[in-house]
């Protein structure tokens, strides 16, 4: 495969993904097949681009807020003062994981009502494991004699976490944040069922009035949003790993 | 100088530093041998704090180096280890400024060291300051470590098997470029190796390490012909004997006046290279020169094979 291809392949995707999110109706004659006489083509609850929008923005919101807590929380249990918590938090990292995002949903609606706030807050929680599982492992597995190196050059702790072991730390720690917006994106779908304003409202709407083209329509500007979204972070990651000499 | 006073390391109630004591004379290399697990490193790592001592204490320059805090103390301290250990995320004129960054020095001064550095360690500044680490050779990356210890012009060079990696024409020349660069600055070097060539090639004095404690410490003539222990004879070989003494003497010490025959031999090289030449030209007697390359005398075998033997 030329080296280009997948890039023009990605271009077109953006292309037809704006096209469809700003103009839906223009795409109408290609989902007409699927539905029955009479029934709409497009969805017409609202504007799809609307809903995308604050999709991406629920999204957005739970996994910045997930990254800043995660890495904070990995930085906190590889310091001295923190090594207690070690192993305890490596292991709800691993049973957090087997937990699926739906039933973290679940849990949260009875806490705090429907709405954004359960999404937000399940999407939140979710995202947490991988960045901080990723986190931690970066910290945890830095070259010995980089890190006996910034010790013997006399840097403080902060200036070695800052200089040295986060900088480092960089690439693995964008793949956890990769991993959490895409999971994400796909689980915020569910947040409509809690009546939270995403893209999970179309295929729901789809499904309610057994509208092929409402679930399709859906599904594909959610799964063009996680295609395109995993890309670049794919792509920042390999920038930051050539840039730390590892190739 | 360093004073080392009854140091002693324990781990899980084992000593792996056992009451060492040894002072070690300013602007001289001490190398520090011994089998693997016998302290070495971790003898070394308390002298710059790496390692607290369970007990003991140990001096720079007469002030205990608990006076201060151990970052700052080790900023003044050099210190490069087997594998280098460089940034990767920096580039090799950030990697030697490491330490001068963390003093706050001006940026002309740091650049001014860096190219100096660079320039002793036959790197072209232009070319190798603004590459990084993975764009080295082994043997490049290992100078850049050795730079980099020395860029805020430390007192003392700490070396935990600094040339172990290199293979041995590399490693020959780096060990040409610390002599070198430590007749340079003047640095008190303390290094640790396996490599009993490299010992006798850098030692001013040999400390040898067995089960935490420091069995002999001394020039490297009294090793060989004084050993206090059969493990210092053993580390030794005795098979080696004769040429180490001839090894840490120069071709300069056995010159008598007189000519002689053939390709000549600079008066700085060792007795042991003046008896290998001898030897594979089959001559009894060889020229020898200044460094400037004026005759000054000549060296006779039978002169060298006395100079081997056990008495003098
Ligand atoms: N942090 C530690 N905890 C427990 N034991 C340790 C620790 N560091 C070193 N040791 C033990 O102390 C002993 C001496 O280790 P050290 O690294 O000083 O040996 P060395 O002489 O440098 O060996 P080598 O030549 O293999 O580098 C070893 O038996 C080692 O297992
Ligand atoms: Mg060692």
């Amino acid at each position: 495969m030329r080296a280009w291809l997948p890039t023009a392949l990605r271009g077109l995707l953006l292309l037809a993904l704006l096209a469809f999110l700003v103009s839906p109706e223009s795409f109408e004659p290609l989902l007409k097949p699927l539905v029955q006489q009479d029934a709409p083509a497009i969805y017409n609850h609202g504007s799809l681009l609307s809903l995308t929008l604050q999709h991406l923005r629920t999204v957005f919101i739970a996994t910045a807020a997930a990254t800043i807590i995660a890495i904070g929380l990995a930085i906190l249990v590889t310091r001295p003062i923190g090594a207690e918590f070690l192993p305890l938090s490596r292991s709800l990292v691993n049973i957090g994981q087997t937990f699926p995002p739906v039933a973290v949903l679940a849990l949260a609606v009875p806490a705090v009502g429907f709405g954004e706030k359960p999404t937000l807050i399940a999407l939140f929680l979710y995202g947490l494991l991988p960045i901080f599982e990723n986190t931690l492992t970066a910290l945890t597995n830095l070259p010995r004699s980089v890190m006996e190196a910034a010790r013997g050059a006399g840097m403080t702790g902060f200036q070695r976490l800052f200089q040295v072991e986060l900088p480092l730390s960089l690439p693995v720690i964008v793949a956890g944040i990769r991993l959490s917006v895409v999971i994400n994106l796909s689980t915020a779908t569910i947040g409509s069922t809690v009546a939270a304003k995403t893209l999970g409202e179309v295929i729901i709407a789809g499904l309610q009035s057994n509208n092929l083209a409402f679930i399709l329509q859906g599904g594909l500007i959610v799964g063009a949003l996680a295609i395109l979204i995993y890309d670049s972070l794919s792509g920042v990651e390999k920038l930051l790993t050539r840039r730390v000499g590892r190739r | 100088m360093i004073e080392i006073d009854a140091i002693t390391k324990t781990y899980d109630e084992i000593a792996v530093v056992d009451d060492v004591s040894m002072v070690i004379e300013p602007r001289t290399i001490t190398v520090v041998v011994g089998t693997s697990g016998s302290g070495k490193t971790t003898l070394l790592r308390m002298i710059n704090r790496l390692v607290e001592p369970t007990s003991g204490e140990i001096r720079l320059d007469g002030d205990d180096n608990r006076s201060m805090p151990a970052h700052e103390l080790r900023r003044r301290i050099g210190y490069a280890i087997q594998g280098h250990g460089l940034f990767p995320h920096r580039t090799v004129a950030q990697n030697i400024a490491t330490v001068p960054r963390l003093l706050g020095w001006e940026k002309p001064r740091m650049d001014a060291k860096v190219a100096e550095l660079l320039t002793l360690f036959q790197l072209e500044p232009e070319i190798f300051g603004p590459r990084y680490p993975h764009q080295l050779s082994g043997g490049q990356q290992q100078r850049v470590g050795v730079a980099r210890a020395l860029a805020a012009e430390p007192n003392v060079l700490l070396m935990d098997e600094p040339f172990g990696a290199l293979d041995p024409i590399i490693r020959a020349k780096a060990q040409d470029d610390l002599l070198a660069i430590q007749k340079h600055f003047g640095t008190t070097i303390v290094l640790v190796t396996h490599d009993m060539n490299e010992a006798f090639h850098l030692a001013n004095k040999i400390a040898v390490m067995d089960k935490g404690k420091v069995v002999q410490y001394g020039p490297p003539v009294e090793l060989v012909r004084a050993p206090t222990t059969d493990f210092v004879k053993t580390l030794i070989g005795d098979a080696e004997r004769p040429f180490r003494l001839l090894s840490v003497a120069n071709a300069a010490a056995a010159v008598e006046p007189g000519e002689a025959e053939g390709e000549p031999i600079q008066e700085d090289r060792s007795q042991q290279d003046a008896l290998a030449a001898l030897l594979w030209s089959g001559r009894d007697a060889l020229p020898v020169v200044s460094v400037g390359g004026k005759p000054i005398g000549r060296i006779k075998l039978s002169t060298l094979l006395k100079r081997a033997a056990r008495l003098q």
